[in-house]
């Protein structure tokens, strides 16, 4: 089962990668401008997809949008990533009151709802959001749940044999830290940093599709904005609507199996240590 | 008895610092928006054509500089910011709906969003981990295998692609239920409840679909580690009913977890039901922000957000406060 979702997963991510990453190169005109292509045609051999109501190409526009969600999501991730695990690490390798402080502070991080402040601050900035503030926002909040996971795994790595060895043999802390934890964190932060992007992604498309990120920006949840925007439902333009729909499905299945069957790898490779 | 009080001052003190922290953190994070949020309003009031004297100006400065704790010093900024929030909860009047305070516009929201997220949360969870202990305890039979793909491929979804779908299937393509809550009819008549049960189908059962997957995995994984407990196979060989085994020794021991679990993931539901209630046009405190957040009313805004992190707190203290009760072997003495 954890081979078949790897696989499967990884089958998945890996064509959203060259769609996102890949394809845009060949678009024949950048597909965020209005009025390029004809207006509401169906799917057709030159329209693989079908147009929307600015005369947008359906087919190119959703490679753009899938590319930039990627993008939001794997910086975002990565970023959370290194910042709660060195957090974590820290706290549970030294211990003490600097561990208690920084419990408090994730728990406390971990209990304000994410999308109510990620709105709040969308609209002070009145649409003008960049996607390099909403990375930052998500950032700040999503360091935490690294953070608090490493911190278990540090402070019940920190008491083992192996450990011990080395610190009596002289090593020092960093390199206790560098050698020592990390080999048991590494599969580990495979599958966080997965689900990282899968729910930064879920919360940049969230506030996307109500309007609140940048518009004029091609993702995934600002293609479902304009096809909403646009009464793409009532005027019965599916193409318009489910491709958005169906990525943002896929994708998130994708990242899911891909993050479910590391995790699953890193239990059994190592052991059930990790378990919080 | 007093352990039991123990426990729950504890806990109770526990909510009250997180959420003060919490509070706090959103100050800061306020103190870092690069665009000053006051003068952002003011201009998009003049610009909507707004005439206003120089008084009225000055009050709405005076009030949306409290409501961002944006007046006298750090520490006094700081100390109104965190009364107005934590102890009076007078975020002031709403500017949208002049002069009605916004106390009483969340008050009006916050039963909507109460009761819809409860049901569905309650329901998700229950569903959830029937369904997760029959496939954990039964791995080999087909029906546990295709629940488990399918419980896979719904928990990553958000939970505002199933309102999109749900709606297009149910009030577009086959319209049987509306397409926004419309609720009519005088208070708590039969009428009315029938009639809020009928609006509220579509957007609970979204969250529904949307929780199920999650509790379907995490029972499931916790159930076949249960089923394959001595206690489990003892009472087999014992020849007491299949039934009962699941009933009485399976279930328990699978579910006390879960309830813990239920208190992480109420933040995160509330989240994801804003959403939903904004698509289906529900009057909760989702539509509420966003109809606050389109006409610019920042004093309904941060008392969305401020109550929002104190709904979701007391939340999470009851559903641990469950715990000990539902757990035969927590004793307090």
């Amino acid at each position: 089962m954890t081979n078949f979702r790897l696989l499967l997963g990884g089958a998945i991510l890996a064509a959203f990668a060259v769609m996102g990453v890949g394809l845009p190169w060949f678009a024949p005109e950048d597909p965020t401008l209005w009025q390029t292509v004809p207006r509401n045609r169906p799917p057709s051999f030159e329209f693989l997809l079908g147009t929307t109501s600015q005369g947008q190409d359906v087919f190119w526009l959703l490679t753009w949008a899938v590319g930039n969600s990627i993008w939001l999501g794997v910086l975002v991730a990565a970023l959370a990533t290194v910042i709660g695990v060195f957090v974590g690490l820290t706290a549970g390798y030294v211990g003490g009151a600097t561990d208690r402080l920084v419990a408090f502070v994730i728990d406390s991080t971990i209990v304000i709802p994410v999308l109510p402040v990620l709105i709040l601050i969308a609209a002070i900035m009145l649409g003008q959001t960049s996607l390099w503030i909403i990375a930052i926002v998500l950032v700040v909040f999503n360091w935490p749940f690294p953070a608090r996971q490493v911190r278990a795994a540090a402070m019940s790595i920190r008491e083992r044999g192996f450990v011990h060895t080395a610190w009596m043999s002289g090593e020092s802390t960093a390199r206790i830290v560098l050698w020592q934890f990390a080999p048991h964190l590494r599969a580990w932060a495979g599958a966080n940093f997965i689900n990282t992007v899968l729910v930064a992604t879920i919360l940049e498309t969230s506030i996307a599709v109500i309007g609140l990120s940048n518009s004029e920006v091609a993702t995934l949840g600002t293609m479902l904005y304009w096809a909403l925007e646009f009464q793409a439902i009532l005027g019965e333009r599916w193409w318009w609507i489910w491709p958005p729909v169906v990525s943002i499905v896929l994708l998130f299945i994708g990242l899911f199996l891909v993050s479910s069957g590391l995790e699953e790898r890193s239990v059994r490779l190592r052991g059930r240590h990790l378990e919080p | 008895m007093i352990g039991v009080l123990r426990y729950v001052v504890l806990r109770a003190l526990n909510m009250c610092l997180l959420v003060f922290v919490a509070v706090t953190l959103v100050f800061i994070l306020m103190r870092f928006i690069p665009t000053d949020p006051i003068e952002a309003l003011i201009g998009k009031l003049t610009s909507q054509g707004a005439t206003m004297s120089q008084e009225q100006f000055d009050a709405i400065r005076q009030s949306l500089g409290d409501a961002f704790g944006l007046q006298g010093t750090l520490w006094q900024q700081y100390w109104r910011f965190m009364a107005r929030s934590l102890l009076t909860f007078d975020f002031g009047v709403s500017f949208s709906a002049y002069p009605t305070p916004v106390s009483e516009l969340i008050g009006r929201a916050l039963p909507w969003t109460i009761g819809l997220l409860s049901v569905s949360a309650i329901l998700g969870w229950a569903l959830g981990n029937v369904i997760g202990v029959l496939s954990g305890v039964y791995p080999q039979r087909r029906v546990s295998k295709l629940t488990e793909l399918v419980a896979l491929a719904l928990y990553p979804i958000p939970y505002y692609v199933f309102a999109l779908v749900l709606s297009i299937a149910f009030s577009f393509v086959w319209p049987i239920f509306p397409l926004s809550v419309m609720v009519r009819g005088e208070p708590w008549t039969l009428g009315f409840v029938s009639n809020v049960i009928y609006n509220s189908f579509l957007p609970a059962l979204s969250i529904v679909i949307g929780v199920f997957g999650w509790w379907v995995i995490s029972s499931k994984a916790l159930s076949s580690g249960v089923a394959q407990e001595e206690f489990v196979r003892f009472a087999r060989l014992r020849a007491v009913p299949e039934r009962r085994v699941l009933a009485s020794y399976i279930f328990p021991n699978t579910l006390l977890p879960q309830v813990t679990l239920l208190a992480i993931q109420l933040g995160l539901m509330f989240s994801g039901s804003i959403l939903t209630e904004i698509l289906f046009q529900y009057p909760g405190l989702g539509l509420l922000l966003y109809s606050a957040i389109g006409q610019g009313d920042y004093n309904l805004m941060m008392g969305i957000i401020q109550i929002s992190i104190i709904a979701v707190a007391i939340a999470t203290l009851i559903v641990d406060l469950l715990y000990p009760l539902v757990d035969p072997r927590i004793r307090y003495k």
